[in-house]
């Protein structure tokens, strides 16, 4: 890309001046800026006093500070001479919502990528029609849907019945209630988030460069690796953060395919708003998920950079 | 909109060269995989579909064919109303947050970079980064002191809920869109002495399009699906359709829930071709 | 960019008022979802020219979260029993005596005087059941009314469990079969729960409120369930059957009560006492598929409520155990427990 310098057109149209554009700057973001800040980081306020207070009897908070949530996620109180010991469970529930949010994200990945070049290399006029597809069953509603999925992978489901029929298998293969079935679902569930980013950053693929690729590598796997995916990335990239975070904190997926035996991040936290009556501590886990996630995130960012900066 | 295909150097042998073209597209098993695909995103649709002809109770069993829970649906003031307070939430949340996303998306990539731009990313972002359940319970807070404040009730208190987490939906493929977007045209544009108001709405905006297509859908399928905000948020007469599909949770999903849910589907279907239509109407 | 803020502002302000706009004649009843019988709605309104909003929440805690956050705007609440008792303490509740209003003879005497609120000062019987299992004697044909089928199952029903996903009813039916009490602070007595639980888990196959489905569809052939629930699945899987286990079962009771601040308090107390009329209880029943409360409502319910095992109790099974809310100690024991089970 022979442009590479973050040289505005927008902007330069405008004035060359610095403030005119930090004017124009400040007025593009202030809608999204003012509409989160009051409804999402407000509140994000209250959630960090709220993990620092009591619980109050009954759900709620009583105004009383105390860091006892934060202790309370790596230790437990031992029963008998109150020290203070290691307590895994929270962690544990921590690694496995992670992993399959991975997992998932990876599957997505492997997935919506094929699917949106897909799309993106169809004749202009069915492009939108292509996307209205992959959105079309997501229209209904994520607990509909995953009910419909239970029907498909069941014992006697759909997927069963045909592989038994095809002499595939001999027995039904039991993927219902087990991992398995949630990370099916988790794919499923948030593979539109993977590929409409990555279809919008393909679908201006500017096909000489591939030609050109051809002429270098001569090879489809190198062209796709070195050429295409390179060009994608703002999409991959943007498609693996909107699969990922939702994918950590979901719980209806897991829930429903999983069998509910095994607790994930977001129904941990949701409990603690309800039957466990302790919404300090819900604030604090849920504070400490998205400390990691800024933490991914950051990784991300400053690969990127770094990798922005070896090719420059 | 302009195509950089078409601005290729005419090459020697035209015939030749498209089939190359052709070729150079193709990847293989990317057809089969996008068709795997298609196949698994209507697999559970077309199992819905079906279970709302279902005669049985069950959502689970199939036993006869029957319209009554089509007729049962239409009935039914509570499924009716709430499937219609999805949509009209759903819509409301769509428009604001693409706006929105579109001008904030501009911004973080059509000027030069900026200190604070990575505080502006987390700032967008937000929403995503936090539990539903976490937002739901203090957004309720804030929300009850509002109203405590001003005395203002009403729908509008969702739609800006729904409105602030559908934002980064929205922003993310806006975004990628515009960074892998070339400046060429808008700088020719610019060069040419055009306005930046029209090197925006006759340039940019158009080249835009398909990522801005692509955010809205998102926005919109996310709002749609919303459960737990909307239950913390909602106020009376405002149930949607998943939060009346979880009440109905313990006490059994009756076929009128798939009936309802195929009706959206074959209306939003209507809807699209319309548009199809009338869009091919105008190009003409 | 101004039109467009014009836009905005215009549409927001429609938004705002659009629910201002109907006010007189109105009442919003905040009830668990598709536990409403839209027939009595519709009574209610043509009778007093009112119209209702109603609208579903999934649980106690979450409609008590949204109601102490104040000015949901809703006048009719249907909390359950324990949850009654917090409401009052926490002074969300109207004191709107019931207990003197036309249709109050007709309430159950056994059900006037109860700990969750002495003389029902604050609300009426809603509808009242027990949480117990129910399993397929196809299936096992022994002894159903032990919960050992739960906790130590026989070899043809491991792996053919459904608990409900709930701290609460799992940790007290565990609770029983051990023999200890509820509420339980002891701290050995629970370690012996987590234990029972730990053992038994491998067996469950699932843990989900949704009981009907898991049932009919054959996914599993023995669930934790409520004894309304347990009804309509035998409907569609006639050889179920409810067990009322030695050791004992919760019985629970969702009751009508009126918030505190009800923008429609006049139209509030007209649905309360409308609400103790037998034959709208009946309409409830008949709907709800759970007993009432009120007396004489039988003459207006469906012959197969009066005769159905799951709401007739045997004179054999010992009585509904209601549980009472735990303080706060308890509460976190029973959670730390929950999340080691489920970890």
């Amino acid at each position: 890309m022979s442009d590479r310098e973050p040289q505005s057109a927008l902007a330069a149209a405008i004035d060359q001046n610095k403030r005119n554009e930090r004017v124009t700057r400040a007025w593009l973001l202030a809608p999204a800026l003012a509409i989160i800040l009051a409804i999402s980081i407000l509140p994000l306020g209250i959630t960090v006093v709220y993990s620092f207070l009591t619980p109050g009897t009954y759900g709620g908070v009583t105004w009383e500070f105390s860091t006892d949530s934060y202790v309370q996620f790596l230790f437990q109180r031992d029963i008998f001479d109150d020290t203070l010991v290691f307590n895994s469970a929270y962690v544990s529930i921590f690694l496995r919502s992670i992993g399959l949010a991975l997992g998932a994200t990876l599957g997505a990945l492997i997935l919506g990528f094929p699917t949106a070049y897909f799309i993106a290399t169809k004749p202009r006029e069915q492009r939108n029609i292509w996307l209205f597809l992959i959105t079309l069953p997501f229209w209904t509603n994520l607990l509909i849907r995953t009910y419909a999925m239970l029907l498909i992978i069941r014992d006697e489901g759909i997927i069963n019945i045909m592989l038994m029929k095809a002499g595939i298998i001999s027995s039904p293969l039991t993927i219902l209630y087990t991992d398995t079935a949630v990370f099916i679902g988790l794919i499923y569930s948030f593979l539109p988030f993977m590929v409409l980013p990555i279809y919008a950053s393909l679908e201006k693929l500017d096909f000489s460069l591939v030609e050109a690729g051809y002429d270098l590598y001569a090879n489809r796997l190198k062209v796709l690796f070195h050429v295409i995916v390179p060009l994608a990335k703002p999409g991959i990239v943007a498609g693996c953060i909107l699969v990922f975070i939702p994918g950590l904190g979901a719980y209806i997926t897991p829930e429903l395919l999983g069998g509910g035996k095994k607790l994930m991040i977001g129904n941990m936290i949701a409990m603690q708003f309800g039957a466990s009556r302790n919404w300090p501590f819900g604030s604090a886990a849920a504070l400490i998920l998205m400390a990691l996630v800024i933490v991914v995130l950051l990784v991300n960012a400053l690969a990127a950079r770094r990798g922005a900066s070896n090719n420059g | 909109m302009a195509e950089p295909m078409t601005a290729m150097p005419a090459s020697p042998q035209p015939r030749q060269r498209r089939r190359l073209v052709r070729d150079l597209k193709a990847m293989p098993g990317f057809t089969a995989t996008a068709w795997l695909c298609i196949v698994t995103l209507y697999l559970p649709i077309l199992v819905l579909i079906a279970f709302s002809f279902n005669e049985n109770r069950s959502v689970v069993l199939w036993t006869g064919f029957s319209l009554d829970w089509y007729a049962k649906a239409l009935e039914n003031d509570g499924i009716r109303n709430a499937a219609w307070v999805s949509v009209k939430v759903a819509l409301f949340a769509t428009v604001i947050s693409t706006i929105a996303a579109t001008m904030a998306a501009l911004a973080t990539t059509r000027t030069k970079p900026f200190i604070g731009q990575g505080l502006v990313y987390g700032i967008i972002n937000q929403p995503l980064m936090i539990p539903e359940i976490v937002t739901a319970i203090a957004t309720l807070s804030l929300f009850a002191l509002v109203k405590k404040l001003t005395g203002l009730n009403g729908i509008g208190y969702l739609m800006l809920a729904h409105a602030a987490f559908c934002i980064p939906f929205a922003y993310m493929p806006i975004r990628a869109r515009l960074e892998t977007m070339t400046l060429t045209l808008e700088q020719a544009a610019a060069d040419l002495y055009a306005p930046p108001l029209k090197v925006f709405t006759l340039v940019t905006l158009p080249l835009l399009g398909p990522g801005i297509v692509a955010g809205a859908m998102l926005a919109f399928v996310v709002s749609l699906d919303d459960v737990i905000i909307t239950l913390m948020i909602a106020g009376p007469g405002e149930t949607t359709l998943p939060i009346y599909i979880l009440g109905a949770i313990r006490r059994g999903i009756t076929p009128e829930i798939n009936a309802v849910s195929t009706i959206l589907v074959a209306v939003s279907v209507l809807l699209v071709m319309l548009l199809f239509i009338v869009q091919r109407r105008m190009q003409r | 960019m101004k039109t467009v803020l014009r836009l905005l502002a215009t549409a927001s302000a429609v938004a705002f008022a659009s629910s201002a706009a109907m006010a007189a004649g109105e009442l919003n009843v905040y009830n668990w979802g598709n536990y409403t019988s839209p027939e009595m709605i519709k009574k209610f309104e043509e009778k007093f020219d009112v119209k209702v909003n109603l609208d579903g929440y999934d649980s106690n805690e979450a409609m008590l979260a949204k109601v102490k956050a104040g000015d949901t705007g809703y006048d009719i609440v249907v909390p359950g029993d324990y949850m009654i008792k917090v409401m009052i303490g926490e002074g969300l509740l109207e004191e709107v005596k019931p207990n003197e209003m036309e249709n109050f003879k007709n309430v159950d005497p056994n059900w006037v005087d109860v700990w969750w609120d002495p003389g029902r000062n604050y609300s009426i019987p809603y509808q009242w059941g027990t949480t117990s299992f129910t399993v397929d004697t196809a299936v096992y044909d022994g002894d159903v009314d032990t919960l050992a089928l739960l906790f130590d199952p026989p070899e043809v029903l491991k792996g053919r469990i459904n608990m409900l996903n709930d701290m609460n009813d799992v940790i007290n039916a565990g609770l029983r079969y051990l023999g200890y009490g509820r509420c339980n602070g002891n701290q050995d007595e629970l370690r012996e729960v987590l234990a029972l639980l730990s053992k038994a888990k491998p067996h469950w196959r699932t843990m989900d409120y949704a009981v009907i489905e898991k049932l009919t569809s054959k996914d599993v052939d023995i669930s934790q369930s409520w004894n309304g629930a347990a009804m309509r699945a035998r409907a569609q899987r006639p050889t179920l059957k409810y067990a009322y286990p030695k050791e004992g079962f919760t019985g629970w009771m969702d009751n009508v009560a009126v918030l505190k601040g009800a923008p429609n308090l006049d139209n509030a107390k007209l649905f309360i006492n409308f609400m103790m009329d037998p034959e709208n209880a009946g309409l409830t029943s008949n709907f709800a598929r759970y007993a009432n409360g009120i007396l004489g409502s039988d003459k207006f319910m469906e012959p197969e409520m009066l005769s159905a095992p799951e709401i007739v109790m045997p004179a054999s099974a010992p009585a509904p155990d209601f549980v009472t809310p735990c303080p706060q100690e308890v509460v976190d024991l029973y959670n730390k427990i929950w999340t080691q089970l489920k970890q």
